[in-house]
């Protein structure tokens, strides 16, 4: 290439490479993913249009700090093998976190082009190194410390405890993934839908891992079928608790047990975990509502709507008490749910369920909200309007309002501190609990928050856990 | 796989017992808890509640009624087939204290499930009168094992083809009048033991029943398996499977049960003519 073009394509503006997907119309009717990945082409263009900053905001944007102009410049020059490697050393669920992480308030959120232009498209070029590795990757495994003899147990294999086993195997421990259900993944299987991550991916994942020496044991509820001294008297060294938040949250608001109401944990789980949208091929049945109503404006709400729509119903209806700014979800997932025809009833508080003489669930009443006075957490509060009463026709709601700390497990371990909401208490630097040898992370200790900041939680605590190994508490 | 080592058919093939090699579960359950069981990777998760186990052999013992695709699918695995998974212990035991005399109630394959917590009760001293009850005659299990756990037995068919002539309840009533009695455990379909808790509740006596809700993982994650105890949401997964009798809500249970009823009975005829067509 001669200077002069060198100079010229320096100067053409490439835009920012938009994702291909799946029509609105089409996707509401599969559980196919929807945005559907770049071609190379597109990958080495978008590629092209990171400026390399030396001082890199995007990768002080990053929870886990994933050398971001370094896999990109990789991509640019046609060396996608290279590009993995670089993302695989800081970052074990690439192909996880390419389609899941909130990419515009993290990286691309602080990304220089982004002040007068869009960002660079980091989160879909993270994608699809990881999806070109899968395809046509030769598989092999990064390099493993000579074993220092040590076990470390993982309680719990989603996004942060998948980090942790990632991080230790490397380092020559003995890991074990223990796993309250029959299937590894944790959130990543049973909460987020196929048509966002497809399940495929994070079973290659896990394989990956597995791959590398870490086990796997399903069906071992810890705090049940074990608890967390006898792990110790069995041989571990340090244990990890990355077993999520896991307890729903209802409204506790008259008529909840009325059939038809449904926690998004049960109804997503039911969807994602079981497979039920393919009942009666699998045995586990799912409500398919005709008119459905999602309670709540985050992503699992998100989540829940467009999954109804795709197992046909009629219509799909999100109620929100605050208002559209105030929405929680990220943008891409709000502007996904509206493209394919879910309707949004913004400032609208539900106060009633309403039945019929079978016990099931017929509609609900609502009333008008408006905002008033910021609260605790700097939002305007919503306020009633008085009489502002009316009902809207549903045969499902599924209750998407968040969630709390599930108490399984931390109450048969008495050691542990819990704050008050019954979070574990931990030492943000290192993760460590207040039990000698326990680490935690994740929504469990945070609450309810995002895959990579699990992920991040993780990479700490496998950092610690790993220098108690070798060098003690 | 979790193998099933021994299996008996009951009641005709309407109740099947397996005994499940499951060491871990084994070697921790204590009665009152259950297990989550599926069978094949398309399986449905199904909660039972242990009738045995033995840690030594490192067994768990199930004995459930075949009223569905899922049990219908249990029934067809054989000694030396297994459970895809099976997860456990799961539930808060059975809480056992001497507390004097002890009636326990139990009707169709809540026998099952009421025999170690009636073994429990007795070894820790209580005196203990038992009322089993079926429809009929060939449909009552377990009655030689609940007589050995028990100081009297009481059978009951609906039909009269064996011991007394009518519902558990009727015993019930009389024992209620003629002695002190301190504490009821009835375990069994939801009708009878609201009825059973309607009457204790006239005598003033506390009584336990263990609940089988719709589940899906058996850890307080769903909250699919919530019931109504005194006005209070409860999982009955790790709040239960055990409550006090007298502050259930029996009739929004019932209601709850069938939330699948339409999907189960097409799913169920599906399979029955698959299987016709197999064989
Ligand atoms: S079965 Fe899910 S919370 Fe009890």
């Amino acid at each position: 290439m001669s200077e002069l073009t060198e100079k010229k394509e320096k100067k053409e503006k490439i835009p920012r490479q938009p994702m291909p997907e799946q029509e609105p119309k089409v996707r509401a009717k599969n559980f196919m993913e929807v945005p559907l990945g770049y071609t190379p082409e597109m990958a080495v263009k978008e590629a092209k249009r990171c400026l390399q900053c030396k001082k890199p905001s995007c990768v002080e944007g990053c929870p886990v700090n994933v050398d971001i102009p370094g896999f990109i410049r990789h991509i640019k020059e046609g060396d996608f093998t290279r590009a993995i490697r670089n993302l695989w050393s800081k970052n074990s669920l690439p192909a996880v976190c390419g389609r899941v992480c909130p990419q515009e308030i993290q990286c691309e959120g602080v990304c220089i082009l982004g002040k007068k232009d869009d960002p660079v498209a980091i989160g879909n070029l993270e994608r699809f190194a990881a999806d070109w590795e899968r395809a046509h990757g030769t598989g092999a495994l990064p390099p493993k410390a000579d074993p220092t003899g040590k076990k470390v147990a993982v309680v719990g294999s989603g996004p942060s405890g998948l980090t942790v086993a990632g991080d230790l195997i490397v380092k020559g421990h003995d890991v074990t993934i223990l796993e309250a259900f029959h299937k590894p993944g944790g959130v990543l299987v049973y909460g987020i839908p196929e048509f966002r991550l497809p399940k495929e991916i994070v079973a290659q994942e896990i394989h990956f891992l597995e791959r590398l020496g870490v086990q796997v044991e399903c069906n071992a509820v810890v705090g049940r079928t074990v608890t967390l001294d006898e792990l110790f008297e069995q041989g571990y060294n340090a244990v990890y608790i990355g077993v999520g938040a896991g307890l729903p949250r209802f409204l506790n608001i008259p008529g909840e047990n009325l059939v038809g109401i449904l926690s998004a944990n049960e109804y997503l789980t039911r969807a994602n975990l079981m497979k039920a949208y393919l009942f009666p091929e699998v045995d586990t049945p799912i409500p398919r509502g005709k008119n459905v109503i999602v309670l709540g404006g985050g992503n699992v709400a998100m989540d829940s709507a467009r999954t109804a729509l795709r197992l046909g119903a009629d219509s799909v209806r999100i109620v929100y008490r605050r208002s559209k700014t105030e929405l929680p979800a990220r943008a891409a997932e709000v502007h996904h749910a509206e493209e394919e025809g879910i309707e949004f009833f913004f400032l609208t508080n539900p106060v009633r369920y309403l039945g019929n003489d079978k016990g099931r669930l017929t509609g609900m009443e609502c009333l008008k909200m408006e905002l008033g006075e910021p609260d605790a957490s700097g939002r305007r509060r919503p306020v009633p309007i008085e009489g502002s009463e009316f009902n809207l026709e549903c045969d499902l709601v599924v209750v998407a309002v968040g969630s709390g700390a599930n108490p399984l497990l931390t109450s048969s371990t008495p050691e542990m501190n819990l704050n008050k909401w019954g979070y574990i208490v931990t030492d943000p630097e290192t993760g460590k609990t207040t039990k000698k040898g326990v680490w935690a992370g994740g929504d469990i200790v945070t609450g309810a928050a995002t895959v990579i900041l699990a992920m991040g939680a993780g990479r700490k605590a496998a950092d610690s856990i790993h220098k108690y190994l070798t060098w003690g508490w | 796989m979790f193998q099933i080592v021994k299996r008996e058919e009951m009641s005709g093939g309407t109740v099947i017992l397996n005994e499940i090699e499951a060491p871990l579960i084994a070697r921790k359950a204590k009665p009152g808890q259950f297990v989550i069981l599926k069978a094949n990777e398309t399986g449905e998760r199904i909660p039972l509640t242990m009738a045995e186990t033995d840690p030594e052999k490192g067994t768990i013992t199930v004995i459930y009624m075949v009223v569905g695709k899922s049990t219908a699918l249990f029934k067809t695995l054989q000694v030396g087939d297994g459970y895809q998974d099976v997860i456990g212990p799961l539930g808060k035991p059975t809480h056992l204290e001497k507390v004097g005399t002890v009636v326990c109630v139990g009707g169709g394959t809540g026998i099952a499930v009421l025999h170690p917590i009636t073994r429990g009760l007795k070894e820790a001293g209580n005196r203990i009168i038992t009322i089993i009850g079926a429809r009929s005659k060939d449909l009552l299990i377990l009655e030689e094992r609940m007589r050995a756990v028990s100081d009297e037995l009481h059978p009951c068919t609906d039909d009269g083809s064996y011991g007394h002539h009518g519902f558990v309840t009727d015993v019930l009533k009389k024992i209620l009048d003629t002695q002190k009695v301190d504490q009821v455990v009835a375990i069994g379909p939801v009708p009878m033991m609201k009825f059973v808790s309607k009457i204790t509740k006239e005598y003033q006596v506390p009584t336990i029943v263990s609940l089988n809700p719709i589940m899906v993982d058996g850890t307080g994650m769903c909250g699919g398996c919530r019931v109504s105890i005194g006005g209070k949401n409860k999982f009955a997964c790790v709040d239960g499977p055990e409550f006090d009798g007298h502050l259930v809500d029996y009739d929004e249970l019932m209601l709850r049960l069938a939330a699948y009823c339409e999907e189960e009975k097409r799913c169920y005829e599906d399979y029955c003519r698959m299987e016709e067509s197999l064989s």
